[in-house]
């Protein structure tokens, strides 16, 4: 009863704080000055990307009409892929294998921690099972085990005396399968469903796995987005661990493609690497801008992974 | 005595729900199991051994002893790491909540500024690392055509290897002492290259630590005649410290264990070995594993050591 007539209070208090509030111009300066330096490093990247290579050499920012002669000169992006060569098994340009690598590898992952996740988390925040709180402090505990820790023994199982999985898809994409990050978000979802809900659905005759697909996932729809989303860029930009277990070119994701190309041709040629660089981040940008508030949303209510 | 009919279905209930639940969690324990637990006993295994492609041979804490030598290559990527972290973490932490306070008021346009603040966090570290390490370039670099432009003397940047201080001490002639050479420039350069990736990042934390703050608060205090320097320091600073303990920590953990982006812009040179560089390269460049384990394990333990220490601060400091 209080903390209604709290929650009241304070919701007033807040409705009339709605007033026209002074905000001093010089904070627009700032805001401003930040965001532009935020955003040229992109910018710079964009215009490189479409410029002559003589004109990288002279620094000229903007080479093109009205400042300068230049045209844009498009053709970098087909000449990037043409000097990153040919696979050989399939007769694709390399760069769109390493493309098509890196969508199998990322589906996969996102398939494979969502439903490792969505199950993990229904049990964690449902069910109730002895040595529940033991064994999700040790999910968490995975949260504190550096990469770095893991990273060599890793690397040594998938060689041929194990598992004998390097340089394969399966080597790739096992270490990042399951989340222990993706079972805490999702179960701060279904925390969040009231328990009533589930007893209705069993006077309804619905199990656990009925109830689950059909009440719980649809209700935590927005975590399990986010989820997937931030899986999709973490794989995307997944570079180490790739170089490690991958030997061939046509194994390679887009990453590590890069890392490839701008050790080898790519170096000297500013305008070549930044056609390269673009095709890399143009995608992820993309797709943030149009599902960027998930990602807010899921940094928040966990704020891991830095 | 007969036992109740319900007692059975509640204990067949109970027994069902466990079974469930092991189902549902097996997946991914398993893959725990395998891709987690097991490499930390393999690697420490590993870490007491020789380990190369050939014969192994047991050499106890011999590796460990390696590392730990005096004026060992360990020894000197750790000061590289500490020198990072002390340099990157309050610099991006003071910048992030100076911004998130900005903004914290009715500004207009204030969503397209966390769009943009966050896209360096998103877009793939080895892309934008490679777009600033051509930023950086003593050659056709911009920021060396910005400071031509403004007058200033070019710099080396991600290819300079002597410590700021020398350097200030030989353009402008500042009585620094010749011992103190400060972090390389490529190390600083590598600094502001980590404060643009992860102000945006830092800055939504603090955002919605602000957001969890009453705003009766502010207006009981501004009735009272504070200033704003009263709010921040009364208000602001100690209902926020639970998220900036938290923001605190993880920039600490991420900052020593900072790798892609450093790999892309200098491999490691100029003063930037830090630990997870070295053993990354003792492992990919020289195939020495049972080293490259020991390295791992000591940086591991610094990490543990740090979030300890932390904790502890925090039980002091920290108002719940």
């Amino acid at each position: 009863m209080t903390s209604t007539k709290a929650s009241t209070f304070l919701a007033l208090a807040r409705s009339r704080r709605k007033g026209p509030e002074r905000v001093h111009p010089l904070v627009y300066v700032v805001l401003l000055v930040v965001g532009f330096v935020s955003i040229i490093p992109f910018l710079w990247m964009l215009t490189t990307s479409v410029k002559e290579y003589g004109d990288t050499i002279s620094l000229k920012l903007w080479p093109w009409p009205p400042f300068g002669t230049s045209q844009p000169r498009f053709d970098n992006f087909i000449e990037a892929i043409r000097i990153i060569g040919v696979d050989r098994e399939t007769g694709l340009p390399l760069f769109v294998r390493y493309v098509l690598n890196t969508l199998i590898v990322t589906g996969i992952i996102i398939a494979s921690t969502v439903t490792t996740s969505v199950l993990a988390a229904y049990a964690f925040a449902q069910l109730n099972f002895p040595g529940k709180n033991v064994l999700f402090i040790i999910v968490l505990t995975t949260f504190m085990i550096p990469e770095e820790l893991i990273l060599v023994p890793r690397a040594v199982m998938m060689n041929k005396n194990y598992l004998n999985w390097y340089n394969t898809f399966l080597a790739i994409v096992a270490p990042s399968l399951a989340s222990a990050f993706g079972i805490f978000l999702i179960r701060q979802f279904f925390l969040q469903v009231p328990r009533e809900l589930f007893d209705a659905a069993r006077i309804d005759g619905a199990g656990h796995l009925r109830y689950l697909l059909t009440i719980m996932v649809p209700l935590a729809q927005p975590a399990i987005v986010t989820l997937a989303l931030l899986e999709f860029i973490w794989s995307w930009n997944e570079f180490r661990w790739v170089q490690l277990v991958t030997a061939s070119a046509n194994m390679r994701t887009i990453s590590v493609g890069l890392v490839g190309f701008l050790q080898t041709e790519g170096g000297p040629q500013t305008h070549l690497a930044m056609a390269v660089a673009v095709m890399v981040v143009l995608p992820i940008i993309v797709l943030y801008l149009f599902t960027q508030r998930y990602f807010t949303e899921g940094i928040v209510t966990t704020g891991l992974k830095g | 005595m007969t036992r109740s009919p319900s007692r059975t279905w509640l204990n067949r209930r109970a027994v069902n729900e466990a079974l469930l639940a092991l189902l549902f969690l097996a997946p991914a324990l398993v893959l725990f199991l395998a891709f987690t637990f097991f490499p930390i006993g393999f690697g420490f295994v590993i870490s007491l051994h020789n380990w190369r492609v050939g014969p192994r041979e047991f050499v106890g804490l011999g590796n460990y002893a390696r590392a730990l030598a005096g004026g060992s290559e360990f020894w000197s990527s750790l000061v590289a790491t500490l020198t990072y972290s002390a340099l990157a973490v309050p610099i991006q932490l003071t910048l992030a909540l100076a911004l998130a306070y900005l903004l914290f008021q009715k500004v207009r346009g204030k969503a397209l500024f966390r769009v943009v603040m966050f896209l360096p966090w998103v877009t793939s570290t080895v892309a934008t690392a490679a777009v600033w390490a051509r930023l950086y370039s003593p050659d056709i670099g911009l920021i060396n055509g910005a400071l031509k432009a403004l007058g200033l003397q070019p710099m080396r940047w991600l290819l300079e290897d002597k410590g700021i201080f020398t350097l200030m001490a030989r353009d402008w002639g500042l009585p620094i002492p010749a011992w103190l050479t400060g972090p390389s420039l490529a190390m600083v350069s590598v600094v502001i290259y980590t404060t643009w990736v992860f102000v945006g990042y830092n800055m939504t934390l603090f955002l919605a630590g602000l957001g969890n703050i009453p705003p009766e608060m502010y207006e009981a205090a501004k009735i009272d005649g504070a200033n704003g320097w009263q709010l921040f320091r009364h208000i602001t600073w100690p209902l926020l410290s639970p998220t900036t303990f938290f923001v605190v920590l993880i920039t600490i953990i991420g900052t020593l264990k900072a790798f892609n982006h450093i790999w892309v812009m200098t491999q490691g040179e100029n003063g930037t070995q830090t630990a997870s560089i070295l053993i990354y390269r003792q492992f990919y460049e020289f195939q020495r594993a049972g080293y490259a384990s020991a390295l791992a394990f000591l940086l591991s333990g610094v990490i543990l050591l740090a979030t300890l220490i932390q904790n502890r601060i925090a039980a002091q400091r920290v108002h719940y």
